[in-house]
């Protein structure tokens, strides 16, 4: 076991852990987060994607002992019911999930994306989720929420 | 940390804080009064359905759970509806086994159906008893009386006014109501008239739903989010086959994980406890167990399960229709058409894995599970601990989309036996090897068909057999760990439906039956059986469509025309396919249509059915690439008539995912086995779409105002294979005979194809 010190939403926190535990359990677990989830542990699903320095990655094969001191940023950093980012936004305009599951990793990508690409085109959008799975079979709304989010006519 | 504990009484006592998500109702302190046993509350009680609190806001109580279908809103709906109160302030407190009444398994898209009428009707009940104190209140008839947003108010004199909330907020009705049969067939309230459907207004209307906007933020509390003080975690650790059992467990093997709590074994079952969730997953990873080797008399490949689906005796045959006499009629027609269809076993997939937790105190328990089922769940943890049913609650959270794997709550039992064992709440977890390898899966399937058609065209003989392996894992058998411990299903299982062969065309002479092959002996199994959505009727669909349209370009006629023909007596069929028609732009054809020679062949095909009442039709536009086989569904067009609509969009939601299933389970899906075990245990092995595969959907909804509300969450996707199907013989000639549709096959098909 050893202390890390991680930058979650923007906050400090320092966590007590096995280094090689993989981040998602530490978002989950130790900084009590319920945005990332575990799917596969394997970076076959994309359920547990956060974001960090900038890009979108798989906690759950991310070593916390590599996370350091790169911003880390989780679905509940994006906003919250109340005060929602406008891919939150968006997803909720157009009923943008079933079981919602999958959808954190679908909107933790889709916010790398935009943040790289603010204009992406239908292709680019799927392409950028290619990587992430949903069995309820949402992709359509999926689409629709980030050219919303983007500001693009849906 | 709020407490997940809170009994029905407490709850309305203290408010829904959890349940209720973003809102508060008052306390309900008169609910002092009700009874503090545990179990399952009395049906004939208004108060066990509906509850008012001091703010207006309505409670209602339903076993029935969300599972990501969008029920929660359309029950609301329901509930709004009939008592006149804003949506808004409609709560459905679901799935808790000591607060709501058991309503069935949330399965077989069936809550519409069925228990949308006895919420209706509970809801109506309240209504007429509020009215009824409003007329005593007001000094004024019943019948004089209107309703709005809550608020009855007397007719032509609005200043004469009193609100649900003063009339019994935060009381109980003390209604008696009428309460008849069980499950999903209980009748309430049948003196109560509701509200004719001409007067509905938040019925029919495109809601947005309750559960998304925190299912956005991260704010949805899952099961496997749910966090209980002292909770340890656990992983189970699972043999290649079941009913296999450890012959030795090497514990020096992990003695160096740090947190590890224990060991457990019991019987055949075994798994880890450990103070964290990555010490319990590395544990379960390093403990070194060697297993016994039963020999297994298991089909090893494909044509070895044919072999047995077609040697071994049913122990039930399910017939669907039998008319006439197809046998006959074949030896008189003209002509006769024969094809034999394979099915595989497919995964449920859920992305999430199994996940619960449990708290088990001494003859007690308490398990927090995501079950499509909370009462079935709470039997099966009864039996497996040996406890009362009524010692038993089970607390539902929303999981991942079952697609019914979740009927059998195996996490459930998993979390029971380990915090059992350990005096402690425990969480596990399934990993994604347990998940694809251990669940139940959709069973493999193989159909036999004849048909025969006389001089002048018509089809006079059909006659659909279809061999499918049963659920063995289903309401009256046993779960995995129970089966681990030495408990025995008594029966082989349950049958994988019948719908779906061919039933909805009026032949003259037809026999639709499905023969359940038994797939209990020889154990050890490692493929374990289930329900899986819309079951058996894709393949049979698949089977009796394809083979349809295939008779339909051997007759040149167009394959649209052929059905109308044998649909008269159904207009709600006809009705279904002459809408997806005009909405596809479909234009007559004799098939194949393709008749260049260009790598990329197009095609369209078609396929409809009936399911549980509702009727479906869809056409596929596919590309082939000739070269390799590779198949693009491009797009989708599908009519949808599940009588009244409740939700639209809610539905559309359902209709479009269905879709995608459909076409994931057409194109790509396939679980692969040796007689050793299940060899596809990720998500490279077993591939679902992705979003670049994913086709244009265009969707027709078919409301019908004077067919009671169907449940969405099946139909649409029983057509999509035997659409994708047939559109790749209208693009190539290519007769696929067997799911899924892989290059390599596609490209065997074509091949085999006879120049015209």
């Amino acid at each position: 076991m050893a202390k890390f010190s991680l930058k979650v939403n923007g906050k400090s926190r320092v966590v007590d852990a096995d280094p090689a535990t993989p981040l998602l359990y530490v978002l989950r677990n130790d900084v009590k987060l319920n945005g990332p989830k575990f799917g596969c542990g394997l970076a076959q699903c994309g359920a547990c994607t956060v974001i960090m320095d900038g890009k979108a990655v798989r906690s759950c094969v991310t070593p916390v002992s590599t996370v350091g001191g790169k911003p880390v940023t989780t679905l509940e950093g994006l906003g919250s019911v109340k005060k929602p980012h406008p891919l939150q936004k968006a997803f909720m305009e157009e009923q943008a999930l079933q079981c919602g599951y999958c959808i954190n990793g679908f909107i933790m990508s889709a916010k790398a994306l935009l943040d790289a690409n603010p204009k992406p085109t239908d292709a680019q959008i799927k392409e950028a989720l290619a990587g992430n799975l949903c069995r309820c079979g949402t992709h359509t709304r999926i689409l629709r929420a980030v050219k919303r989010a983007s500001g693009q006519k849906v | 940390m709020k407490t997940f504990e809170l009994s029905r009484r407490e709850l309305l006592k203290a408010g829904g804080a959890l349940i209720v998500s973003f809102k508060l109702f008052p306390a309900l302190d008169l609910f002092a009064a009700e009874s503090q046993t545990a179990g399952m509350p009395d049906p004939t009680q208004l108060d066990s359905w509906i509850a008012v609190a001091q703010d207006g806001t309505v409670t209602v109580f339903t076993s029935k759970v969300e599972l990501g279908t969008g029920i929660k809103t359309a029950l609301a709906q329901i509930a709004a509806e009939e008592l006149d109160v804003p949506l808004a302030k409609i709560n459905v407190d679901m799935g808790d086994t000591d607060k709501t009444i058991d309503q069935a398994t949330t399965s077989g898209s069936r809550t519409i159906e069925r228990a949308g009428p006895q919420i209706r009707q509970a809801a109506a009940a309240a209504r007429k008893e509020l009215l009824r104190l409003a007329s005593q209140r007001l000094g004024a008839p019943a019948e004089n009386l209107t309703v709005k947003d809550g608020v009855v108010s007397v007719a032509g004199n609005p200043s004469k006014r009193v609100s649900y909330a003063q009339l019994v907020g935060g009381k109980r009705f003390n209604v008696t109501i009428d309460a008849e049969g069980r499950l999903g067939e209980m009748k309430l309230a049948r003196d109560v008239k509701p509200k004719d459907p001409s007067e509905y207004q938040t019925v029919g209307k495109s809601i947005a739903r309750v559960d998304v906007p925190p299912k956005t933020t991260g704010e949805a509390v899952y099961v496997h989010d749910v966090r209980i003080p002292g909770m340890l975690h656990g992983r189970v650790v699972r043999p290649p086959v079941v009913n296999t059992a450890p012959a030795s467990i090497d514990e020096s093997s992990v003695k160096d994980v740090p947190g590890l709590v224990k060991i457990v074994r019991e019987g055949n079952f075994l798994g880890v406890v450990a103070k964290t969730e990555w010490a319990a997953i590395q544990a379960a990873e390093a403990l070194k167990v060697t297993w016994n080797k039963p020999e297994t008399k298991l089909p090893a490949n494909r044509e070895d399960l044919d072999n047995y689906l077609t040697s071994n005796k049913s122990f039930t045959t399910l017939k669907q229709v039998e008319k006439g006499d197809p046998a006959a009629a074949l030896g008189k027609a003209t002509k006769r058409y024969e094809a034999v269809f394979r099915w595989p076993f497919q995964l449920h997939g859920m992305i999430g894995p199994s996940c619960a937790v449990a708290d088990v105190r001494g003859n007690k328990a308490t398990i927090w599970s995501g079950c499509q089922g909370p009462f079935r769940t709470r039997a099966s943890v009864s039996g497996l601990l040996k406890i009362p049913e009524e010692n038993v609650r089970v607390i539902y959270h929303e999981a991942s989309g079952s697609y019914g794997r979740l009927s059998n709550d195996d996490g459930a039992e998993d979390a029971a036996l380990l915090s059992r064992a350990v005096g402690a709440p425990v969480r596990v977890q399934w990993m994604r090897q347990d998940e694809h390898g251990w669940e139940p899966k959709g069973p493999a399937q193989l159909q036999k068909l004849r048909a025969g058609v006389d001089a002048e065209g018509k089809i006079v003989a059909w006659e659909f057999i279809d061999y499918s392996l049963p659920w063995t894992v289903a309401s009256a058998t046993t779960l995995l760990a129970s089966e681990q411990i030495g408990l025995k299903a008594k029966i082989p299982g349950q049958g994988n439906g019948n719908q779906g062969g061919g039933e909805i065309y009026a032949f003259d002479n037809i026999k639709v039956v499905a023969e359940e092959i038994p797939w209990m002996k020889p154990e050890p199994i490692p493929l374990r059986t289930s329900n899986l959505r819309a079951p058996g009727q894709l393949s049979r669909c698949f089977a009796s469509e394809m083979l349809l349209n295939e008779i339909a370009a051997d007759l040149g006629v167009d394959p649209i025309e052929l059905r109308l023909r044998y649909l008269a007596a159904d207009k709600r069929a006809a009705d279904a396919l002459k809408a997806v028609a005009e909405k596809s732009q479909w234009q007559k054809r004799r098939q194949p249509s393709e008749n260049s020679s260009a790598a990329i062949a197009k095609g369209r095909g078609v396929a409809m059915t009936r399911r549980a009442g509702g009727y479906t039709a869809a056409v596929a536009d596919v590309e082939v690439e000739r070269a390799t086989g590779k198949v693009a569904v491009k797009r989708i067009t599908l009519s949808h008539d599940c009588g009244l609509v409740v939700n639209p969009d809610g539905v559309k939601n359902q209709v479009e995912g269905n879709i995608v299933q459909g076409v994931s389970r057409a194109l790509l899906e396939e679980v692969t086995f040796d007689a050793n075990g299940v060899t596809s245990l990720d998500w490279e092995t077993y591939p679902i779409l992705r979003f670049p595969d994913v086709p244009e959907l265009d969707i027709v909804l078919i409301d019908r105002r004077d067919v009671a509300p169907l449940g969405a969450g099946e139909l649409s996707t029983v057509p999509i294979p035997a659409a994708i199907a047939h559109a790749i013989f209208d693009a190539t000639g290519a007769r696929l005979r067997e799911v899924p549709f892989a290059p390599k096959r596609v490209l065997a098909a074509i091949k085999a194809t006879k120049p015209a």
